[in-house]
């Protein structure tokens, strides 16, 4: 208690004056009021983004979006180029970042000692601190200067981000997995890499669910990394992982910038399809984190 | 290696448990990589990313952070420009966000029931889930039109008398720029100081609330109290973002060469210059110089991140001894 109020400042101190108790009450209100405000602000913010985004982008929501390549000069056109680009470079950054996230958040939860992994907790935490444009920056002078930019180069730029994100959410869950769970399988003579392969890592699946699909909701809507990586590129479908591909959220930063109201209209109508993708992965992460409490509440 | 099976302790070196004590040793060996990897990954983007703007860095030297110049044509480049505009638009989100997430926390965890904080939590959770992009797109289209008719010509009505209000209404500029980064800053504030605040012992509140201290009196008496730190550490992290954001700026921010007095001026900031300008790079020295600020980034929020990481730790520290 001395800790946390200082002398002279006891809050405990107010009380002693029972006067102006009208004006204390005033203040009470006026502040629960600016509280309500600030939550309405937020949530009309929300809703006015979610709104406009819905409401321009609705028109342009057709079949051709999803067939049709962007066009090149004010023609009739879709993004299924850019749709298809960001499908491929989420995929392969999920099949880089998820193993080793998995595999650091094993090794600070089974095997480092308490000093080890507080200090690996503190290198996920700052590494998710790199702003993004900061690892574009990075994978620029690490591969794509002399080699060019290409998709898989985009797909590891996320992978990066993404890495920290999944290996906290994997590193917490597995903390919370039961010890009886371990020294029951140990004690049976599993070695100690099975239990953690066949006892733990299944009943930390939700956990680990939860993490992975918030983070790729986080990297499918990421510009900068790629704008370093996988930007330019042609207007044309194309399935080649060694060029660069255009990308959604990339998409929507170049639509955003011209002055041609159809380009806007694509632009809105791209948003639509990536908020839309965002709110999904949002959903599915509140069911798998569902079914992780009732897992674990369950064992 | 080796040395582990050949445990002089073990019976005999039967081929079975030979085969199950190596399957552990590699999967160590693997998790171990794995971390080591990662920590090394620090050290190697630092290092990448400075090498890369070594050429101006050995050119303009530290000046570069307080030059203001961004010459192509003369080849004179320097960061003030963009590290005033960074931290600018980022102080006054941060001015606006603080005040407005703790009251968002309070309204969640102290005013509304049950059923109504909890679909709004999860309301102003998604806010932060908007990709920075969409909520760019949304800046340049809708909302800054939006500041330049209404609210520019207002605060300069009201406010006018102070330099940074007076001037020219643009549609893109350091105001817009600040307020998407509130709008991206407040759901990460809130929801720290919502969890500070609902992890504060009931007894302590419901004490002063016992001793005849109004429901704000014992909030701001003891929780505030309680939680100062983590509040100091959710504003830091809220901070990082806000210098580490580069495309809803880049978007919203206009571009500028120069410092301009108002706020309703187009600007820069380190991020976003680099956002517009990486494919226009004509010499390796603009080039370096993009890099340089990019390396000037890194720095800004790496320290933020690390000085708000530090907060928590001795903050969980010190309430576990308590």
């Amino acid at each position: 208690m001395s800790e946390i109020t200082p002398a002279g400042a006891d809050p405990f101190d107010i009380t002693v004056r029972s006067n102006g108790l009208g004006r204390r009450r005033r203040v009470e209100k006026s502040l629960g009021f600016l509280a309500i405000l600030s939550a309405v602000a937020a949530v009309g913010v929300l809703a006015l983004v979610l709104g406009t985004v819905l409401f321009k982008g609705i028109d342009s929501l057709n079949l051709n979006l999803f067939t049709e390549p962007r066009p090149l000069f004010g023609q009739e056109g879709g993004i299924a180029d850019a749709l298809i680009g960001s499908v491929l470079i989420v995929g392969m950054s999920m099949a880089f970042a998820i193993p080793v996230a998995v595999l650091v958040a094993i090794y600070m939860s089974e095997y480092a000692s308490v000093r080890v992994a507080t200090f690996l907790r503190l290198v996920l935490d700052v590494l998710n601190g790199v702003p993004a444009i900061v690892v574009g920056i990075f994978v620029f002078g690490l591969l794509v200067v002399g080699h060019g930019q290409s998709a898989v180069y985009g797909a590891f730029a996320l992978s990066i981000l993404m890495l920290p994100m999944v290996a906290r959410a994997t590193q917490e869950v597995l903390d919370i997995v039961p010890r009886s769970q371990r020294e029951g399988s140990l004690a049976l003579g599993v070695t100690k890499w099975r239990t953690t392969w066949n006892i733990i890592l299944p009943s930390a699946i939700g956990g680990i669910l939860t993490g992975v699909v918030i983070a790729v909701a986080r990297v499918a809507g990421e510009t900068a990394p790629l704008l370093f990586t996988s930007a330019i590129a042609a207007n044309a479908i194309s399935l080649d992982v060694s060029h660069a591909l255009p990308t959604l959220p990339v998409a929507i930063f170049v639509f955003s910038e011209s002055p041609d109201p159809g380009e806007q209209a694509m632009g809105w109508a791209a948003a639509l399809v990536l908020i839309a993708f965002v709110l999904v992965m949002n959903v599915l992460a509140k069911i798998f984190a569902g079914r992780k409490r009732r897992q674990l509440e369950g064992s | 290696m080796t040395t582990v099976t050949h445990d002089p302790a073990a019976p005999g070196p039967r081929l079975e448990s030979r085969g199950i004590r190596l399957g552990d040793v590699l999967f160590r060996g693997v998790a171990v990589a794995a971390a080591a990897g990662t920590t090394a990954l620090l050290g190697l983007i630092a290092y990448k990313v400075i090498e890369q703007a070594w050429p101006s860095i050995e050119h303009f030297g530290l000046s570069f952070v307080w030059t203001e110049a961004w010459d192509p044509v003369k080849d004179n480049y320097g960061a003030l420009t963009f590290v005033y505009g960074t931290v600018v638009t980022s102080v006054i989100a941060l001015l606006l966000a603080t005040p407005i997430s703790i009251a968002i926390a309070l309204f969640l965890t102290e005013i509304a029931p049950r059923r109504v904080a909890a679909p709004i939590a999860t309301m102003v959770e998604l806010l932060a889930a908007i990709p920075s992009v969409v909520l760019g797109l949304w800046g340049i289209l809708v909302f800054g039109p939006w500041v330049a008719r209404h609210l520019e010509p207002w605060l300069q009505d009201v406010l006018g008398f102070i330099p940074l209000f007076d001037g020219t209404f643009y549609q893109a500029g350091m105001l817009p720029a600040a307020l998407v980064l509130t709008i991206m800053i407040v759901p990460i504030t809130s929801a720290i100081c919502r969890e500070l605040f609902a992890r504060t012992p009931r007894d302590l509140t419901d004490g002063a609330l016992a001793l005849g201290s109004t429901r704000w009196e014992s909030i701001r008496g003891v929780m505030f109290a309680y939680a100062a730190p983590g509040i100091a550490a959710a504003v830091l992290l809220g901070l990082g973002r806000a210098f580490g954001e580069a495309i809803a700026v880049a978007q919203v921010i206009g571009g500028s060469d120069n410092i301009h007095t108002s706020l309703f001026a187009p600007a820069d900031t380190l991020g976003s210059r680099i956002a517009s300008q990486y494919q226009g790079a004509t010499t390796p020295l603009q080039q370096g110089s993009l890099l340089y600020l990019g390396a000037i980034l890194m720095v800004i929020s790496l320290t933020t991140n690390v000085a708000a990481q530090f907060v928590v730790r001795r903050f969980e520290k010190q309430r576990r001894a308590a």
